[in-house]
């Protein structure tokens, strides 16, 4: 078994203009999503919108630049992540595709394994 | 005979072993080391004993299972050293628990597994870019050398060896499983599969710059492919239909272009030198391939490559049929490209004006406004017609759009030829 993370992009814009039935029918979505692969989740949150985002570089001298807003301007933009078990690439893309995405997609990556006895 | 008799006979041997056995030992080897490139290390081993052991003791009655026993015993010996050398990339997914390594071993030969369909459906895994997966199949599963792939599609070798190190690198980290897919997902990964096989055709079939139209290399590794996967998957009619498709329009490969190198049109080839088994072999497949429903992209194209196949002059052909044809891919399989090729069809089944209407419909597609066979096919129509100064700009048009020297030279040529 291995983790994949499962990264949920979406336009912003888009699902805001939307009205709270759209709402309803993705919170529903996630509830059902939830339960058909309560197996195979190991976490999962839904972001508040990248208006609500702080970024922090490190600048040259050593001190931090602490800056209102996402850390790369995206039209889609990251709204949340499923962290989910799967034995291969193939059972996490099977995952993957019933995660509700009503405006966007999402990304599989897989999640490193630090072997710590190295 | 002499030693140079047999060393050169065993030689000859390996070469027709590593084109025709390649596939089959590395995918067998890959299930025991589970790791691609210690895989791809043990079976160039077990090829270069082979050239002195065959030539010392005799071919072997079956080079594909000496091959894969050499390999694999290989692989368990680099196994059994593993932890000395520390492997750098996870073992691949497999879908089963392997027997104890020595058992794999004394099974006896006969039972290798044909893994093969494994290998080319991780080479092809939609995870990874198409030219990817186009690179990982000609170094996998045709054995080429990551040099010869690099020169296949114009690129510098250390560019090809990273994009084919990256994508190793993707298929173990990521899991991408060395597996043949599930029933329900098998069609559309095969699917890809035959994308790779036709791009590798039609790349070495139309070589996209340079003097060379053909690329016999790519072409004749293409089609071992193509049959590779019909004993594969003997009921597939798309499989049937794409290697159809590749022995018909190879059939004509004598013709393509004449003795100056010049590029030759299907209306002005010889066709009594088209290669007539190809064509018997493909025209059986064809029938194999269209009895889907309804039928599928590569079948339909196979059928439209049969029907002049079977035609004895560019004349007789049955154009209203080849019209038809079109039609149906267009259902099938909607391209601009396969638009434009109904386009000219219709010109030829009901007069150049109706092709030129035909072909100033689709002015609209993006696709098409850089494509030089559009402007060279728009330029036939109105030279034709007698239109000559407008055709002098559609054939300016096609120049401005291909490198190919001898599409350049076949252009040029009706150019000059204008009144």
């Amino acid at each position: 078994m291995a983790q994949y993370l499962v990264l949920i992009y979406g336009d912003e814009k888009a699902q805001a203009d939307s009205g709270p039935k759209v709402w309803e029918e993705l919170h529903a979505g996630h509830v059902a999503f939830g339960h058909k692969y309560e197996h195979a989740l190991a976490g999962g949150n839904a972001l508040q919108d990248t208006s609500t985002a702080t970024s922090i570089r490190k600048d040259g001298s050593g001190s931090f630049v602490v800056t209102d807003g996402p850390f790369a301007e995206t039209k889609e933009a990251l709204g949340g992540y499923y962290l989910i078990e799967a034995a291969d690439l193939d059972e996490a893309i099977a995952v993957a595709k019933d995660v509700p995405m009503p405006n966007g997609g999402v990304e599989v990556r897989p999640v490193m394994v630090v072997d710590m006895d190295r | 005979m002499t030693l140079a008799h047999t060393s050169a006979a065993a030689a000859a041997a390996v070469a027709e072993a590593h084109r025709r056995e390649w596939a089959f030992v590395l995918a067998a080897t890959v299930r025991v080391t589970r790791d691609l490139d210690l895989a791809e290390e043990c079976c160039q081993d077990a090829y270069a004993q082979a050239l002195t052991s065959w030539a010392a003791d005799g071919v072997p009655a079956r080079p594909g299972g000496w091959l894969t026993t050499v390999a694999r015993r290989r692989a368990l010996d680099a196994l059994r050293h593993e932890s000395v050398v520390r492997r750098t990339l996870p073992l691949l997914v497999a879908d089963e628990v392997e027997p104890a390594a020595d058992e794999v071993l004394a099974a006896a030969e006969g039972t290798i597994p044909d893994d093969r369909l494994r290998l080319i459906c991780t080479c092809c895994h939609p995870a990874l870019a198409q030219e990817a997966q186009i690179a990982l199949t000609l170094r996998l599963v045709c054995g080429l050398t990551t040099g010869e792939v690099a020169r296949a599609f114009l690129v510098s070798e250390p560019t090809m060896a990273a994009r084919i190190t990256r994508a190793k690198k993707k298929i173990a980290s990521a899991r991408i499983p060395y597996r043949v897919p599930s029933a329900g997902e098998l069609p559309s990964r095969i699917e890809a599969v035959l994308d790779v096989v036709h791009l590798v055709f039609t790349t070495g079939h139309t070589a996209p710059a340079g003097a060379d139209l053909v690329r016999r290399d790519l072409v004749e590794r293409s089609i071992d492919l193509a049959r590779m996967l019909r004993a594969l998957l003997p009921a597939s009619p798309d499989v049937a239909g794409l290697l159809a498709l590749v022995l018909l329009t190879d059939s004509r490969r004598a013709t393509r272009v004449d003795s100056g190198g010049r590029l030759v049109l299907l209306e002005e080839q010889d066709r009594s030198r088209w290669d007539r088994q190809e064509i018997d072999e493909g025209v059986a497949l064809v029938r194999a391939a269209l009895s889907s429903a309804p039928p599928r992209r590569f079948a339909l194209q196979a059928a439209i490559a049969a029907v002049h196949a079977q035609s004895t002059t560019w004349e007789s052909t049955d154009w209203q049929r080849i019209v038809g044809l079109y039609d149906a891919l267009l259902q099938a399989w909607p391209s601009p490209v396969v638009a434009l090729n109904r386009a000219v069809a219709v010109g030829l089944a009901h007069g150049p004006a109706a092709g030129l209407a035909a072909i100033d419909a689709l002015t609209d597609e993006p696709q098409l406004a850089g494509y030089s066979y559009a402007a060279a096919a728009r330029a036939d129509f109105l030279r034709r017609l007698g239109r000559f100064d407008e055709a002098r700009l559609a054939y300016d048009e096609a120049l401005l759009l291909t490198e190919n020297a001898t599409e350049r030279v076949f252009l040029e040529t009706r150019l000059a030829g204008l009144p």
